[in-house]
């Protein structure tokens, strides 16, 4: 079988593999342009394209994470791109002797299996923590709004005197099912803006009349999706007044790009005399 | 272990032009048609993705409608997904690799091999089709959700062109089952004597783990599929709820529900990814072994990683869903699954850069990508960090910050073993070298784009970038992220044009490459013994047996700095344990 025996790498003219000997040097440098560019624009992206300030409470806690989780993956990245640029700059073929023979070593391969895997345990830990407390039951001093979404507008449903919202049932032939009948109904506020009370929870309830959207307001960092025929919610405390740009995140037609709404933020009198306006012009 | 079947070599020579090249049943010529309608799949995937980016980068100009540029959101990720990544990795390298790297002749069921491919093309020609209907093809996403994806009134693209879309995906599903099951025989009983399932080169593991997922995952997503055609058919109800109102109109479904459309989806959709990241990890090992002259290191835990990934992928779909609605009981679990699932790529990470640590490194076009692929796997594999951890998802979820996630971390990775597989068996699929030259020049186009384009979208969707969105302008937080936009463009015309060169590279050296002998680049698996490129049968004489495990580079006290798996000890003049 003498085809099967390697050819002498020692013949006249060179093999393809020892053509391709070339410099690593580039390359290696390459990585290490890369791992120093990813650090100058996260630094920079810092101040400039980064999470809007934060205006909930709960967010906090998101925030700390989405750190703490930074600075670990950051931590991998670099060291990655560190060994990287370093193993192609210093083994690049330079007429060393053979390679080193090293198929094993069980001690470097469960402190590389360990460590990862302790460090993602811990992160999920911490995650559960924030994750519950998120999804806790609102507290009992938050207010109740309906926030509607369908293709492509915002709007809000607000409970009247009575602290309570109409009954909804998919069989009636309303916008967004609301039963006429039910009495809790007649006092609802229906209105094309979103108000919110600085320092109250808000108890949110979304519901979407046609396909999915999903409310998104990057400064509140939380987000869940309408689910159609369902009922889905959030609850959340802003912590400043102002004007918040809502999103649609959830692809939902041709016009998702246009689906911006606001959320006006104010203190309880202010939004006590707006909710007033809103019932006389019903 | 049973031996190759007997195959009447000589018979070989009598076929004629169609039967040897077009309805060809020789596991090579199956391979190699997957691999070049994969690469004008991506030819048309690319394009898209550059009229997007155009438009991004210069909303004004006018280059797509709003429904167009959802038709290409929607065509590019599916072409991407389905006509791209899956069927170059099992279906072009899963059958040119396969039987020659395990000694087998041909796949356990050569007329079924054949039969995959041309429903695969089928499929491709029904989606292509969807672009010439009115309304064009589908605006949902190439996730497809219910109800816009159910609903001709949801949107242009939700007529005939959604429909072709499902239609497509069924029969594609068809064509990866008839391939999975055949990699999965070929490699349980048609190896060759002495490859024991421990010897198995890494690309073949990849392979055959990913066949194993597909085989059991796009069953899932062609019954979602099927159920979602009677819903706009059939008059069903699975996934459109009651009372639903749709462009004014009162829709007529009851009691459906469009999350049990997402668990089916993502069932199969999270363990995709998986399909589709395997073999290249597979690929880019055999390739960084081969151009560092070193074992790969730690091959056991490499085999068990890949194992790892396979078992935990089906649990971890839901995290594509933290924000859906679902019961937040499921947020917890699936975050912990999630996150767990990174350890297996960490392990093999690290024993990559243990493979490069005191070798002697060759920088071939093949190992420029297979490195490249470690940097590319890890800058958009940690930010999975982010988005696994159901917290942290809340604010990142649908934002630029997935999209730049998953096209590093399985996009261009998968991309770039592609690559690296390309060159590295171009010579034995057409028995021709590529151009070095030009490989160096696609590389560094290629890399120096996709880090300009992929790596700034974090930022992007730090800053509140959602996806999917035909133009930012109403929103004022992101209007001013313009620069970001443009400097994102002209960094994805790069990737472009280094396809472009690969592309003229493929074609040039096909026809006037220089001659490539058994084994350019002096491998060591049994691919390497066969001639360039091997005949129908693969091996004229006897195949190859085999001794000894498939990295044996730099053994001390071998005369070469490689012992093939196919030489026997006595030729070798040395014995290693493995």
């Amino acid at each position: 079988m003498a085809h099967g025996k390697p050819a002498p790498s020692s013949e006249g003219t060179r093999n393809p593999l020892e053509r391709t000997a070339g410099s690593g040097l580039s390359l290696g440098l390459l990585f290490w342009l890369f791992m120093l560019a990813a650090v100058a624009a996260t630094l920079y992206a810092r101040r400039a394209w980064w999470l809007p300030p934060l205006a909930v409470r709960e967010g906090a806690s998101i925030d700390r994470l989405i750190e703490i989780t930074l600075g670990v993956t950051g931590a991998a990245f670099l060291l990655v791109h560190l060994l990287l640029g370093f193993f192609v700059i210093r083994y690049r073929t330079r007429g060393q002797p053979r390679a080193h023979y090293f198929p094993h070593n069980t001690p470097l391969e469960v402190l590389y299996t360990a460590v990862p895997a302790a460090v993602l345990v811990s992160l999920s830990v911490a995650g559960m923590v924030t994750w519950s407390r998120l999804h806790a039951p609102p507290p009992p001093d938050a207010f109740l709004v309906e926030i509607r979404g369908q293709q492509f507008t915002w709007s809000a449903r607000y409970p009247g005197p009575d602290g309570k919202l109409g009954r909804v049932d998919p069989r009636i032939p309303q916008p967004f099912n609301v039963d006429p009948q039910d009495p809790a109904s007649k006092d609802d506020v229906t209105s094309s803006e979103i108000y919110l009370v600085v320092n109250r929870p808000a108890h949110i309830l979304l519901r979407t009349r046609d396909v999915q959207h999903s409310f998104w307001v990057p400064a509140f960092r939380l987000k869940k999706d309408l689910l159609p025929g369902r009922t889905t919610e959030l609850w959340l405390t802003p912590t400043r007044t102002g004007t918040f740009d809502i999103a649609c995140a959830e692809l939902c037609g041709v016009g998702h790009y246009t689906m911006h709404g606001q959320v006006r933020v104010v203190t309880q009198e202010e939004f006590d005399r707006w909710l007033g306006q809103q019932a006389q012009r019903r | 272990m049973a031996a190759a079947p007997e195959l009447h070599v000589h018979e070989a020579h009598r076929e004629s032009f169609w039967a040897r090249y077009v309805f060809s049943q020789d596991h090579k010529v199956i391979g190699i048609q997957y691999l070049l309608t994969s690469f004008v799949m991506l030819l048309i995937g690319g394009a898209l993705a550059m009229a997007m980016r155009v438009n991004l980068a210069w909303p004004q100009s006018g280059v797509l409608q709003a429904d167009q540029y959802l038709a290409a959101v929607s065509m590019h990720g599916t072409l991407m997904v389905f006509f791209v990544l899956t069927p170059a990795l099992l279906g072009g390298f899963a059958n040119f690799l396969v039987p020659l790297k395990i000694g087998a002749r041909d796949m356990a069921f050569p007329f079924i091999n054949m039969l995959s491919y041309w429903v695969f093309l089928l499929s491709a020609l029904v989606l292509l089709a969807s672009f010439f209907v009115p309304g064009g093809p589908l605006n949902a996403g190439w996730t497809a959700y219910p109800p816009l994806s159910a609903l001709p009134q949801a949107a242009p693209g939700s007529g005939l062109g959604q429909s072709l879309w499902l239609v497509s995906i069924a029969i594609f599903c068809v064509s990866s089952l008839l391939g999975s099951l055949n990699y999965i025989t070929t490699i349980l009983v048609m190896r060759t004597p002495g490859m024991t399932l421990g010897r198995m080169p890494l690309t073949v593991w990849g392979i055959f783990l990913a066949a194993i997922l597909a085989l059991l995952t796009f069953p899932v997503l062609m019954a979602a599929g099927i159920l979602l055609l009677f819903d706009r058919h059939a008059g069903t109800s699975f996934f459109v709820p009651t009372g639903l109102v749709v462009g004014g109109e009162v829709i007529r479904h009851t009691g459906g529900n469009p999350l049990l459309w997402q668990h089916l989806f993502w069932f199969f959709g999270h363990p995709e990814v998986y399909i589709v990241i395997l073999p290249p990890m597979g690929i880019v090992s055999d390739v960084i072994a081969n151009f560092a002259r070193k074992p790969i290191f730690g091959y056991p835990a490499m085999v068990g990683s890949m194992v790892a990934i396979t078992v935990l992928s089906f649990l971890v779909w839901g995290h594509h869903m933290f924000v859906s609605g679902m019961h937040p009981l499921l947020g917890t679990g699936f975050a912990i699954t999630t996150l767990l699932i990174g350890t297996p790529s960490a392990v093999k990470t690290f024993n990559w850069l243990v493979t490069l640590w005191r070798g002697k490194l060759y920088f071939s076009t093949a190992m420029l990508f297979a490195l490249g692929f470690i940097s590319t796997f890890v800058a958009g594999g940690l930010t999975g960090i982010f988005l696994g951890n159901a917290a942290v998802d809340i604010p990142l979820h649908d934002t630029f910050f997935v999209v730049g996630h998953f096209h590093l971390v399985m996009g261009v990775a998968a991309l770039f073993g592609i690559f690296a597989g390309t060159y590295f068996w171009f010579p034995k699929m057409f028995g021709r070298m590529m151009d070095e030259r030009l490989g160096r020049v696609h590389f560094w186009l290629s890399i120096l784009g996709v880090y300009g384009t992929f790596f700034p979208m974090y930022y992007l969707g730090l800053a509140g970038m959602h996806r999917r969105i035909f133009n930012y302008q109403a929103f004022p937080y992101l209007a001013q992220l313009q620069p970001v936009q443009v400097f994102i463009t002209l960094s994805a015309f790069l990737i472009f044009l280094g396809g472009l060169v690969f592309a003229y590279n493929l074609f040039t050296s096909l026809a006037n490459g220089p001659r490539a002998d058994r084994n350019p680049w002096r491998g060591t698996t049994l691919e390497w013994f066969a001639e360039s490129p091997p005949p129908h049968g693969n091996w004229p004489g006897e195949a190859p047996r085999v001794y000894r495990g498939p990295y044996e580079y730099s053994v001390p006290g071998a005369q070469e700095d490689y012992l093939p798996q196919w030489l026997s000890p006595v030729e070798a003049g040395v014995e290693v344990q493995h």
